[in-house]
């Protein structure tokens, strides 16, 4: 019961970081784990939300967290995606980076 | 569940995580990797061991002592093959007796 | 307050303390190795904070799949992304934008922190609403039930994106390449550990795997957990070199991962005939139509999630098999 506050917290600030790697960071395998970091607190959000939703009798509310579940997965896949791009980006341009002095839009989805 | 299994439980757990803190402090401040894998190796088998015995008393049946057993079984194949996996990078492959 | 509160609010707290320290790890580190390691560690930490949330089911998929699958993944770009530091600190952005990026950042994480100081008392939520129209089932897992049945549309989606995800990164080899195998080839390990590992653990992991999948109706597990624990036996034999990945051009490949969306859409349709329309079960025969989705889908997860760790296909295809 007193986890909530204090995960939920947590969550909101591995947003903020996640966020801000997303940003900042030039090398496009830190990006994606930045990006991961912000989709993990987001779905601690979910959790928290789930567990103040929980019923007197059962547990935590199941609905949140099966969304997590399904989200989880569909992150893996965002990220195994997002990683292949980048190997084939590198492999064509020997890039690491999607600045936009490669001649690469940003973005990456266009550059392979 | 007797108290004083209980309490031999607990004790387990403890001396369990104190494997885990010396193993810890090991990893940190040993100077190469040899003895880091030592450090790391020792936490993983023996304290883990003895969490996992000091957690039998308190499990409400034998399948789930067998399922406690087999993690540690599954730590100890996987983490002794980590340890020479890495050894045998920092050392290069045992030449052929 | 209880000793017992004081206890698990230290604890919670150490634990919250433990993940942000490891997030920020992860985002400064000097290199990308460590920074991988950092984000693995992460990981595990977070999932020891998913079970003091109660939520055992979400707390197996972050570890085997958020962590697990992701980190082999991440790991093994990581090794085939080695140099181009020049490049990286030329792109990197300089200390004007890096503190507008921060501000930005900042606010974010401040505004969704004031959004989960001010949630509402007491809670909303769909727990009560998703037992009453599960309940009649008989799984004893609410979140398999939600899964399932409550939000099985998500469910069949979800299972649809991971074909088209294997797809996808199949479509990044070049045209010479298309009927090749996936992904790196690892020299054969007669001898050593990683043969030995190879070799012990597949026969136990895949009745691990499987019970996984099997409990997942009635105690936390399910088949993407249990399908993810298969796909690493397999990734652990593919790494020793004791199993080549099948040619992209194989149809049982194919078929497997097809399987569960397909065995999915036809019992969904049957729904239209047996009971209220698309993806609804008859009570009397919903947990073993269930059982017979969850069973297809745990295959197809494993075939997913292993195709996707291997990669698009490296190699021209053999001529001669």
């Amino acid at each position: 019961m007193s986890g909530a506050p204090i995960f939920g917290l947590t969550g909101a600030a591995l947003v903020g970081l996640g966020l801000f790697g997303l940003l900042v960071q030039a090398a496009v395998l830190r990006k994606i784990l930045a990006f991961n970091l912000l989709g993990a607190g987001v779905f601690l959000l979910f959790g928290v939300v789930a567990q103040r939703g929980g019923t007197a009798g059962g547990g935590a509310d199941a609905v949140p967290q099966a969304m997590v579940i399904t989200g989880l997965v569909v992150a893996f896949a965002a990220t195994a995606l997002a990683v292949v791009v980048a190997l084939r980006m590198h492999q064509i341009t020997g890039a690491a980076t999607i600045s936009e002095s490669d001649g690469a839009e940003p973005g990456g989805s266009d550059a392979a | 569940m007797s108290a004083v299994l209980a309490f031999l439980g607990l004790l387990a757990v403890a001396a369990g995580a104190g494997f885990f803190v010396a193993g810890t402090a090991g990893v940190i401040r040993f100077p190469d990797t040899p003895s880091r894998l030592h450090a790391l190796t020792k936490a993983d088998n023996l304290g883990l061991g003895l969490v996992v015995l000091g957690l039998l008393p308190f499990v409400p049946g034998w399948f789930f002592a067998l399922k406690l057993l087999l993690v540690w079984a599954l730590v100890l194949l996987s983490g002794a093959t980590a340890a020479q996996l890495i050894a045998e990078r920092v050392r290069g492959p045992e030449p052929p007796a | 307050m209880t000793l017992d509160g004081v206890l698990a609010g230290v604890l919670d707290g150490l634990l919250a303390a433990l993940v942000l320290a490891a997030a920020g790890w992860t985002l400064a580190a000097p290199a990308a190795f460590p920074a991988t390691i950092g984000f693995v560690g992460f990981g595990l930490l977070l999932t020891l904070a998913w079970v003091r949330l109660g939520a055992p089911d979400v707390a197996l998929t972050e570890a085997a799949i958020g962590t697990g699958a992701t980190g082999v993944i991440l790991l093994l770009a990581v090794v085939r992304l080695r140099g181009g530091e020049e490049e990286v600190s030329a792109a990197t952005p300089g200390r004007a934008l890096v503190l507008a990026a921060g501000l930005l950042a900042g606010a974010v994480g401040l505004a969704l922190a004031l959004a989960v100081l001010a949630l509402p008392d007491p809670a909303p939520g769909l727990a009560a609403e998703a037992a009453a129209r599960t309940a009649p089932l008989g799984l004893g897992n609410p979140v398999a039930a939600v899964l399932m049945v409550f939000r099985g549309l998500d469910t069949l989606l979800e299972s649809v994106v991971l074909v088209f995800t294997v797809l996808a990164v199949w479509s990044m080899a070049p045209d010479r390449h298309w009927g090749g195998r996936p992904g790196p080839e690892f020299p054969r390990q007669d001898d050593g550990p990683l043969a030995l590992l190879a070799r012990l653990l597949p026969p136990v992991g895949l009745v691990i795997g499987i019970y996984i999948a099997w409990v997942g109706t009635d105690a936390p597990g399910g088949k993407f957990q249990g399908g993810t624990i298969l796909a690493a036996m397999w990734v652990v034999a593919w790494a020793a070199g004791l199993v080549q990945a099948p040619s992209v051009a194989d149809r049982r490949v194919r078929l497997m991962l097809v399987a569960g969306p397909l065995v999915f859409v036809l019992v969904g349709l049957a729904g239209f005939g047996i009971a209220d329309g698309f993806l609804a079960y008859p009570p009397a025969l919903a947990k073993p139509l269930i059982l017979v989705i969850e069973a297809a889908m745990t295959l197809s997860v494993a075939a997913a999630l292993a195709l996707l760790i291997a990669g698009p296909p490296e190699h021209p295809p053999e001529r001669v098999t």
